[in-house]
């Protein structure tokens, strides 16, 4: 029998029991979660970021955004009224890292896409207490001020290709994302067209209102508009995303 | 008890706890003053000045780091190298590696405060430090983990004693958690950007693995150990139940592992790993509960204590905040209460009043104890322990229940309806609701900030004073030898 006073006495032994002990939750709650096949809903429309939103949820992390907006609306009647249907695992499956957030100082962001004019976002982030008195979020100046850095863009989807997501390089791949995304979508998402690709989105969305520049706000408010519109809810009944839960 | 015994740095190395106990108590002080700036930009947001390195966002993270790594880190080195050399008789095996530690560790904490105020961070609560950073924590931490395990073994008796195995988890399960959570691909060699490996819900699911249990195991675990030496030594009486010893350390260490889920209630993470983490958090009352009355209870036949010493007021005061965070805590995982709680101040205020209750608290009652040992002195003044005590003591309550106002008040004003069925309130109003409730934590984060600063004008008068008299004692030790 063991006793407890042989591993009070042996290091190794209370080492190899302790990491044991320890192992067993993880193992257990995390594995699963890659193998198990309805831990990701199947959903048409997710697509991995342009270049511009890429760069834009980038300036996102840096600010720490995430320390005051969820992205991530639960099932609950007032949450759907407020900010829309509840989000899916699908929805944020090219997410490295995730920004589901933990607080909400300021609302939910996981639908904000669409809901607000490109205008009223530049004046929001510029100086939110010009359109909401009572907002307590810092003002952004500098993202209107600063010229976007897009060099390193091909690098940063690379990366990211690298960690699974479906940017492509080759034509093989290239033609995989046709089949899946769509033509117009694929093109996007081409690592080799990534820095034209931002400049003409930029130029065509205008989205700080500065014609002729480029700047980190272009970026932000591209990515701030592309989030939670990607799936199309009312082709789908209630009931379907339901069996996934 | 002292005075008797060499204490030298001969026998043990007492240089390199007095470095991180010094640390400790400025990153104490960095870091709380951090949290009551930010605490202050959120009653008023002009304090942000229109500057990208202390907006909110950016300093939060200084904040975290600042208290969790810096203060408790440097808190845990000192403590725990204290415990295990004289637990163990033995001294540390090696002072460059232990220097090495401080150095390392320090300078990780500084690189990455500095980082994230430039911007780069890895968006993962309380693990924002980039890839290289996350290199040198590794690399300092194996060699953490080295000197400890040799230490224990050139101990001097049979059994090792129960503080260790709580140090001793704690130092394993932060290896385990801070490889797993920290993988990421860089996107160039010489840049410090990345992006982790995983995405969406697994992501999820391995940062708030992370996460809780760097409360359970850096904030817990390893504080347990801590109390587990200093309160006995204080109380001067043995710990109450040894057996209850036992069953607390392995049903903590166990149950602690499968928790992490509650912070991902009612997302998009499956449901069943979800109730797991539910149910668990449930068991995880008992031993929680079984470590905290077998703190308190140690003091059974030396109660009067409270009365005539104030570190004994900081460490049983430590217990009973930790009893009632980990009562709350649990409550807060039901599925039901998260769905009010969840993303509001709310889990702000539980997780303080374990941070300040708890970890803060028994940090404090441990230096007082430890501080004057290590530099063969007494406490400059016991008066200012009691204003400490009471300054911090108010500083929590003034915060734990602002947030609970704040928290309860909006989780209540955002699932509100009117008699049409309609939303009754806008986010923004509970925004506008929240503004005295902040206000009130900011003020009890100033108490319990100058509780801190008395402390650390306490030590350093207790070290002056311990110079000098060394000095003093040497010159007279030559006159004796020269007559």
């Amino acid at each position: 029998m063991l006793k407890h006073e042989n591993i009070e006495t042996n290091v190794g032994l209370l080492i190899i029991l302790s990491l044991l002990a320890m192992g067993v939750g993880g193992l257990v709650e995390i594995v699963p979660l890659f193998y198990i096949n309805d831990t990701i809903e199947k959903v048409d429309g997710v697509r991995p970021y342009t270049p511009l939103e890429l760069r834009g949820r980038d300036i996102y992390q840096r600010e720490g955004c995430y320390l005051c907006h969820s992205q991530m609306v639960r099932p609950f009647r007032d949450e759907d009224l407020r900010y829309g249907h509840y989000s899916l695992a699908a929805e944020s499956q090219y997410d490295h890292p995730f920004q589901w957030g933990s607080k909400r100082t300021g609302p939910d962001l996981a639908r904000v896409g669409g809901k607000y004019s490109n205008e009223w976002h530049v004046q929001h982030l510029k100086a939110p207490r010009s359109v909401v008195p009572e907002s307590i979020m810092p003002n952004y100046p500098w993202l209107l001020e600063n010229d976007l850095k897009y060099s390193d863009v091909a690098a940063r989807m690379a990366t990211l290709k690298k960690v699974g997501v479906p940017y492509s390089l080759t034509k093989l791949e290239y033609d995989r994302n046709v089949e899946k995304f769509g033509e117009e979508q694929a093109a996007w998402l081409d690592i080799n067209r990534a820095e034209e690709n931002l400049l003409t989105e930029a130029k065509e969305g205008n989205f700080d209102g500065v014609p002729g520049r480029l700047t980190e706000m272009d970026a932000l408010v591209a990515y701030l508009q592309v989030l939670g519109t990607m799936v199309d809810f009312s082709k789908y009944d209630e009931g379907y995303f339901v069996e996934f839960r | 008890m002292a005075g008797v015994a060499p204490l030298t740095n001969q026998q043990y190395n007492y240089e390199v706890i007095r470095k991180f106990a010094i640390a400790a108590l400025v990153w104490a002080v960095l870091g709380m003053f951090t949290g009551v700036y930010i605490a202050s930009e959120l009653a008023f947001p002009f304090l942000n000045f229109d500057t990208p390195y202390i907006t909110f966002g950016r300093l939060r993270p200084v904040h975290t780091t600042g208290v969790i790594f810096g203060f408790g880190g440097n808190a845990l080195f000192a403590t725990s190298y204290f415990v295990v050399q004289r637990t163990c008789q033995a001294r540390l095996p090696s002072d460059r590696l232990a220097n090495f530690t401080f150095y390392g560790w320090n300078l990780a904490i500084f690189l990455g405060v500095i980082s994230y105020m430039a911007g780069y961070t890895q968006s993962r609560e309380y693990a924002e430090f980039e890839w290289p950073i996350d290199i040198l924590i590794a690399v300092v931490w194996v060699t953490y983990f080295w000197l400890y395990l040799q230490t224990l073994r050139r101990r001097s008796q049979p059994h090792i004693y129960v503080a260790n195995w709580f140090y001793m988890a704690f130092i394993l399960a932060t290896a385990l958690l801070h490889i797993f959570n920290n993988l990421a691909m860089p996107v160039s060699f010489f840049g410090l950007k990345s992006y982790s490996l995983f995405s969406g819900v697994q992501d999820a699911m391995t940062q708030w693995w992370y996460g809780h249990n760097a409360v359970g195991f850096f904030l817990t675990a390893a504080f347990l150990g801590m109390m587990y030496y200093f309160v006995p030594k204080q109380a001067g009486r043995p710990v109450y139940s040894y057996r209850l010893s036992i069953i607390h350390f392995w049903a903590l260490i166990f149950l602690y592992m499968w928790v992490g889920t509650h912070h991902l209630h009612w997302t998009a993470i499956p449901d069943w790993t979800s109730s797991l983490a539910a149910t668990f958090s449930i068991l995880l009352l008992m031993p929680s509960w079984g470590g905290m009355i077998n703190g308190i209870m140690t003091l059974s036949g030396a109660w009067d204590k409270l009365r005539s010493d104030p570190i004994m007021l900081f460490l049983i005061t430590a217990l009973s905040f930790y009893g009632m965070s980990t009562f709350e805590g649990p409550m807060m995982a039901l599925k039901s209460v998260n769905s009010l709680s969840h993303y509001t101040d709310w889990t702000v205020g539980h997780v303080h009043s374990g941070a300040l209750g708890w970890v803060a608290m028994v940090s404090f009652g441990s230096f007082y104890h430890m501080i004057p040992r290590l530099y063969n002195t007494t406490i400059f003044s016991k008066k200012l322990i009691y204003v400490h005590f009471f300054l911090a003591t108010i500083g929590i309550i003034l915060y734990i229940t602002a947030m609970w106002v704040s928290g309860i008040g909006q989780g209540l004003m955002l699932r509100a309806f009117d008699d049409y069925g309609n939303l009754a309130y806008t986010f923004v109003e509970s925004v506008a609701f929240m503004h005295w409730p902040l206000v009130t934590r900011a003020l009890g984060g100033v108490f319990f900030l100058s509780g801190v600063i008395i402390m650390v004008f306490n030590v350093y008068m207790t070290i002056v004073t311990a110079k000098r008299e060394a000095t003093v004692k040497a010159a007279e030790s030559e006159v004796a030898r020269a007559v």
